[in-house]
């Protein structure tokens, strides 16, 4: 398990972790989520050792490493930009952390044919860095932290410099290899697709603070505050209530929805359509509050668009079946 | 020959064959430019040095003075370069990674000797270790005056050429290292030395090419002493005024020869290097 205990750590005045404190279990692949400046890439350093906090305390497996230099903690770490060794091929990559701790020729020739192979590299163990594909890059990395059995994997964006077709196949590659090695995994990334998608714990950051923690489930459903509901999924406001676009039930009659929305207790809001987008099975309707001003949309299948039969200039009502109040300031979200 | 060379080639480049004659223009007025300024002028150097024939060359380049001469000017030249290559490179890894007050001033300092005439540097190297030096050092007329002037001479060339390296080292390289369990010195060694070293070697060498022909910086300080401190350059000068040009023109196809191979061996340096960090795609 890695804990780490009110961690503070400031550049000037600016506070880039604010008394963070977060327990990550062994075994499992936790994201730390945030927008750029959250101050999620500054605690996964602070774990190696490649930052220094100014208050505050890391410990690994029940030992604290506060002071210890990232060669001690018995870390692997993968930086987005690969941090390849470029005038060593492939193969000398991976041995790196072996030759150095001069180990047995025969045991290092063995890691190393077993990682290549797990990475689907064992063809490319003579060629160098530069011969090699982005993300045969980040596996060739990846191997390399793994070479030397560390306690927990470090992962900064890890797939933040690939292509979006690459980026998607390693994330589900990365996830295997988590179920095949099992070791105590913290990945930092800033796409809230890729945390839901790979992590089984997810902690969201923002401004120096962690907002919550929690499975990925937990943090969509039960979103703590607004901003972790805007950062995880798509959200619409209507007025002070936030809601899930999948969420919203458009009704054309007045007199029905207050009705629902009597009973359920949440208010009903007048809305035009301003425009319909058809995205395969999901109808995507953009929606306007005539006297706010205040744009959202809302997510139908195919078949409820066809049951109302939208057209622009329609006039609806709007009846979120959850919600959350929404006074916070809410960071724009695309898409 | 340019124009055959051309009509081959254009149908495999993607340029549009109006440009054929514009290259063929160009090309034609760089050959003529080179051949002019270096080509020809290297070519009548040869034709000069071999006046007297093969065994008049030899002659020229085996006569005692003359080897001596070689002998010193390559000999301290080889001993300058391997010392800018230790020096050089620290200097490079300071300005790059250390922080202090005058750094730019520094910095700046680095280029003086060789923005220097060559003559001034000469003086200004015999009033510290001449005669009258004020701090009781004195190098004239010896072999260590004429090193101290090739390596004030030459000390920008290794800096300059890994100072850029350096500043363009990921350090999240070193952390990676470092990750792995690495300490500073294997870092260094390990992963830091190797990505300089094309461009130590590189410096090194044009350091060590420059130190060879070097006149100016020498000729005051070295004191020209024939068998001692008598560098190439300075034979060469002394055999045109006392007339002896073959004398002077063999012993600087030497010269050259050693210049040029030393550019071949960075060119092939420079070529590994590529091959490995680009991609061979």
């Amino acid at each position: 398990m890695i804990r780490v205990t009110l961690a503070h750590k400031a550049y000037g005045t600016f506070a880039a972790l604010d008394d963070v404190s977060l327990d990550i279990p062994s075994g499992s692949l936790t994201a730390l989520l945030g927008p750029s400046g959250s101050g999620k890439s500054t605690l996964l350093r602070a774990i190696a050792g490649l930052e220094h906090l100014d208050e505050g305390a890391v410990l690994i497996a029940g030992e604290d490493v506060t002071h210890l230099p990232p060669q001690k903690r018995g870390i692997g770490f993968v930086f987005q930009h690969y941090a390849a060794f470029k005038h060593m091929t492939v193969r000398d990559n991976v041995a790196f952390g072996l030759v150095i701790r001069k180990r047995p020729k025969s045991e290092i020739n063995r890691r190393v044919d077993e990682l290549l192979e797990v990475v689907g590299l064992a063809g490319f163990q003579h060629r160098y860095p530069a011969q090699l594909s982005g993300g045969q890059r980040q596996r060739m990395a990846l191997a390399r932290a793994l070479a030397v059995d560390p306690q927990v994997l470090l992962l900064d964006e890890p797939f933040g410099a690939l292509d979006a077709k690459v980026r998607d196949d390693l994330r589900r590659w990365l996830r295997r290899l988590h179920d095949e090695v099992h070791v105590t995994t913290v990945l930092v990334t800033h796409d809230q697709e890729e945390a839901l998608d790979v992590a089984d714990r997810i902690a969201v950051l923002n401004a120096g603070r962690i907002e919550q923690v929690g499975s990925p489930e937990e943090l969509y459903e039960n979103p703590a505050n607004p901003f972790v509901m805007s950062f995880l999924g798509s959200v619409s406001r209507l007025g002070d209530t936030l809601a899930r676009p999948h969420d919203l039930r458009l009704e054309r009659d007045a007199s029905r929805a207050h009705a629902e929305a009597d009973a359920s207790g949440v208010p009903v809001t007048e809305a035009e359509v301003d425009r319909l987008v058809r995205l395969g099975f999901e109808v995507r309707v953009e929606l306007r509050q005539p006297e706010a001003d205040e744009s959202f949309f809302a997510q139908l299948t195919r078949d409820e668009a066809a049951d109302l039969d939208l057209q622009v200039g329609d006039t609806v009502w709007v009846r979120p079946t959850r919600t959350l109040a929404g006074t916070g300031d809410v960071p724009a979200l695309a898409g | 020959m340019t124009a055959a060379t051309l009509t081959r080639r254009t149908p495999r480049t993607s340029k549009p064959a109006a440009f054929g004659g514009v290259s063929g223009l160009t090309l034609g007025v760089v050959t003529l430019w080179l051949s002019l300024i270096v080509l020809l002028p290297l070519a009548a150097l040869v034709v000069a040095s071999l006046e007297g024939g093969w065994a008049g060359f030899w002659d020229a380049v085996t006569a005692p003075v003359a080897l001596a001469a070689l002998g010193t000017t390559i000999g301290i030249s080889a001993a300058v370069a391997v010392l800018n290559v230790a020096t050089g490179t620290l200097i490079a890894w300071v300005l790059v990674r250390d922080e202090f007050h005058g750094k730019r001033i520094v910095d700046a300092l680095i280029d003086l000797p060789f923005a220097l005439p060559t003559i001034v540097a000469s003086i200004v190297l015999l009033s510290l270790y001449g005669p009258s030096s004020p701090i009781g050092i004195e190098l004239n007329a010896t072999r260590w005056g004429v090193g101290v002037a090739l390596a004030f001479v030459t000390l920008p060339f290794v800096v300059r050429s890994v100072q850029p390296v350096l500043i363009e080292l990921e350090t999240d390289v070193e952390q990676a290292a470092a990750s792995l369990g690495a300490g500073n010195w294997t870092v260094f060694r390990r992963v830091i030395l190797p990505s300089l070293t094309p461009a130590i070697l590189s410096g090194g060498g044009l350091a060590f090419a420059r130190a060879i022909g070097e006149y100016g910086s020498v000729v005051l300080i070295g004191g020209n002493i024939p068998r001692e401190t008598q560098v190439a350059s300075q034979y060469i000068q002394q055999q045109i005024e006392i007339d002896r040009p073959v004398n002077a023109a063999a012993v600087s196809v030497v010269l050259l020869a050693i210049s040029f191979s030393t550019l071949l061996a960075l060119r092939a340096i420079a070529a590994r290097g590529h091959e490995r960090q680009e991609a061979v795609r």
